[in-house]
């Protein structure tokens, strides 16, 4: 017998599925450091998503409108409650909250020249309102954090609404991390905060703690602002029926519910991956405290938490939501991650389309960064105009599907034009699971 | 000065506040009167122009919230969050003050003759907060900026996780919260604290029979040491 006859096979190398190299690398990390690992960004983790829904589209059985010609609405009034002014936005994909500090000026600036050309609004974040953010956001909502860092009450009567918020999709239940590294004189001075400090945002609102106390705080902002401006309330999802529900009661206009694949600029990756659920389970919980409260349509939802696309944002809106808000989708938009910056993603230790370090500050893309020489990487017009540009195609994209269904408005899509691949998402969203009349919880199989 | 009456038993707040918010070359130099307040909240919120506004009687929630150049006065007690977020003016309450009183306040003089309650300066920005009786606990939580002056004593917590925001305290601190030490008052604060008591009503009270507490600044940066403070 040869002597390869004779040697004994070896089993393949093995990773292990619970330890991988992923998990690994963190026990490493954690050992080396003493220190919890923060990053931006929303989970990362495989979830339950909007991936799992299909449309069903028209046939004999339903009737559906001509593409590009039949009329297919893509208006939202938010606001139709109390407001005097209630804001009318031309496509139902608006900007989500994103700080000042956390972005650099030309990146918000880009946001706003961007969502103001389909005219959409976008939002404030911990920190305050920057004149440049005002004066190229045709309309903004000014974010009313527990922090209050920046907060004044005559950038408050600038705003086009109001948005109070609870928590995010992130992070509920957390506050806000703006470390060191971007507190540079201008943030610092805004926050009135020593410059350079490791920032830590409150997770409370100072001055009110439970839904009766939001009620006196919200009708507070009415009376400061002479009832003009509709008032957001913003929550992370986490009991969405509830939350839906106290909020209404506690007078909101419309309520924002942002799931967890919601980014933040900086949290624990532990709290981002572990705490919420996905946006996907949270909408009908949401709609349905709605319903039951006879205020759907009457106090407007806006979901958010990985809308990527037109068929996310159709999705999400037959499912009950008046509109969506995009944060990450965006930044990818406006150039963070890009794979032309390879070579500069490699030499901070990671690859294009997985940076999330940023709160540190070092984003090639002059995005998520308070340095001077990066953040002139981000040319505000042409950011703005892609942006604009990917806004407007995610409205054409759920037109086509709303037509496909036989819908002359976004808002006329309803759970019934949808189905599951899976029974996960046939359970959370309450839609069939495809080929069957089965919804787990809902029908019998 | 030209004084105008209003009864909250006869005229909406709503009515009141937005004549409030009119003009300030209609309002400036005028002395409003607010009777019949009963407690109602939001009394006198978001005021923008020089004028004096005087609430008969106790007030709830947020009176005076985010004032800006007022100067509001309460002859009686005020609820939680009484001069939130105040950017400049002067507001006094003659009574008590429930909880988170001048929350976040960022500039102006707030004046509380009696007590006031938990969290009393908390997240403080840069305002002035000047207490005649004793505070609650957790008071100045996370304050940045600004002074608050105690002449009783101050519950458990004192100054947790503060920054920059000097507090005076006359009386006993039951405890101080993480971060917060005592200092040496040099001339510089000692010379904050006379003005403030003088501006306050108290010009006649030792300033010497103060203490000054303020951030150790060692938990300005995240570190694994700190961990037990998070």
């Amino acid at each position: 017998m040869s002597d390869q006859s004779n040697k004994i096979p070896q089993t393949e190398p093995r990773y292990s599925a619970t330890f991988d190299t992923s998990t690994m690398s963190e026990i490493r990390r954690a050992a080396a450091t003493g220190i919890y690992d923060i990053r931006g960004g929303g989970a990362k983790r495989k979830l339950p998503h909007f991936d799992d829904l299909l449309f069903l589209g028209a046939s004999v059985s339903r009737y559906p409108l001509e593409g590009y010609r039949e009329k297919c609405g893509t208006d939202v009034v938010l606001g139709t409650r109390f407001a005097k002014k209630p804001i009318h936005l031309k496509t139902p994909v608006t900007i989500a909250g994103m700080s000042f500090g956390a972005l650099s000026g030309p990146a918000k600036e880009s946001l706003g020249r961007g969502a103001s050309a389909v005219g959409t609004s976008t939002t404030t974040g911990d920190g305050g309102m920057t004149p440049e953010e005002r004066g190229h956001s045709t309309t903004l909502v000014y974010q009313y954090l527990p922090s209050r860092y920046g907060m004044n009450p005559d950038d408050l009567r600038k705003a086009d609404a109001i948005e109070v918020v609870v928590g995010q999709g992130a992070k509920p239940g957390g506050g806000g991390m703006l470390l060191g590294q971007k507190i540079t004189k201008r943030v610092a001075k805004m926050r009135c905060l020593p410059e350079g400090i490791d920032q830590r945002s409150s997770c409370r609102h100072p001055d009110w703690t439970g839904p009766d106390d939001l009620e006196i705080k919200i009708a507070e902002l009415r009376e400061i602002t002479d009832w003009e401006k509709p008032i957001y309330v913003k929550v992370g999802a986490t009991r969405p029926y509830f939350d839906v529900a106290l909020a209404v009661k506690a007078g909101a206009d419309v309520v924002v519910l942002d799931g967890m694949q919601g980014g933040t600029a900086a949290t624990q990756e532990v709290f981002i991956e572990h705490v919420g659920i996905p946006i996907l389970a949270a909408i009908r919980p949401a709609v349905q405290a709605l319903q039951d409260m006879g205020m759907h349509r009457k106090v407007q939802l806006i979901v958010s938490g990985g809308i990527r696309n037109g068929a996310d944002v159709a999705k999400a809106l037959a499912l009950g939501a008046d509109a969506v808000a995009i944060g990450t989708a965006a930044l990818v938009a406006l150039g963070d991650n890009d794979p032309h910056l390879e070579e500069e993603y490699n030499k901070l230790g990671t690859t294009a389309g997985a940076y999330d370090d940023w709160h540190e500050g070092r984003d090639p893309a002059g995005i998520t960064t308070q340095d001077p020489e990066l953040m002139k990487r981000v040319d505000p017009v042409k950011a703005g105009r892609r942006l604009a540009n990917y806004l407007a195609v995610m409205t054409m994209e759920a037109q086509v599907i709303a037509r496909a269904c036989g819908k002359s408005h976004l808002h006329n899509l309803e759970p019934e034009d949808l189905v599951a691949l899976t029974v996960e998402a046939s359970a959370m969203a309450k839609v069939p699971l495809a080929g069957t009349t089965w919804i787990p919880g809902v029908t019998k199989y | 000065m030209e004084t105008l009456t209003f009864d909250l038993d006869k005229k909406p707040l709503r009515e009141i506040n937005q004549f409030l918010h009119g003009d300030a070359s209609t309002l400036n130099g005028k002395s409003i009167v607010i009777e019949n307040p009963n407690g109602a909240h939001n009394i006198a919120v978001g005021l923008k122009a020089d004028v004096e506004v005087t609430i008969k009687g106790h007030a709830g929630y947020y009176a005076a919230g985010m004032n800006q150049l007022a100067k509001v006065v309460v002859e009686g007690s005020v609820g939680s969050g009484v001069a939130e977020n105040m950017m400049s003016g002067h507001v006094h309450v003659k009574g008590f003050a429930s909880n988170a009183a001048g929350a976040t306040a960022n500039g102006g003089l707030l004046v509380i003759d009696g007590d006031a309650g938990l969290r009393c300066a908390i997240a403080l920005k840069g305002a002035d907060i000047v207490v005649g009786g004793s505070v609650g606990s957790f008071s100045a939580f996370m304050a940045q900026a600004g002074n608050l002056v105690i002449l009783g004593d101050a519950g458990e917590g004192l100054g947790d996780s503060i920054y920059e925001a000097r507090l005076f305290v006359r009386g006993k601190v039951k405890s101080l919260g993480a971060d917060c030490e005592e200092k040496v008052m040099g001339p510089e604060e000692r010379k904050i604290l006379v003005d403030l008591l003088a501006r306050s009503g108290h010009g006649d009270v030792d300033p010497d029979s103060f203490k000054l507490y303020g951030s150790a600044r060692t938990l300005y940066h995240f570190h694994v040491d700190n961990a037990g403070a998070y």
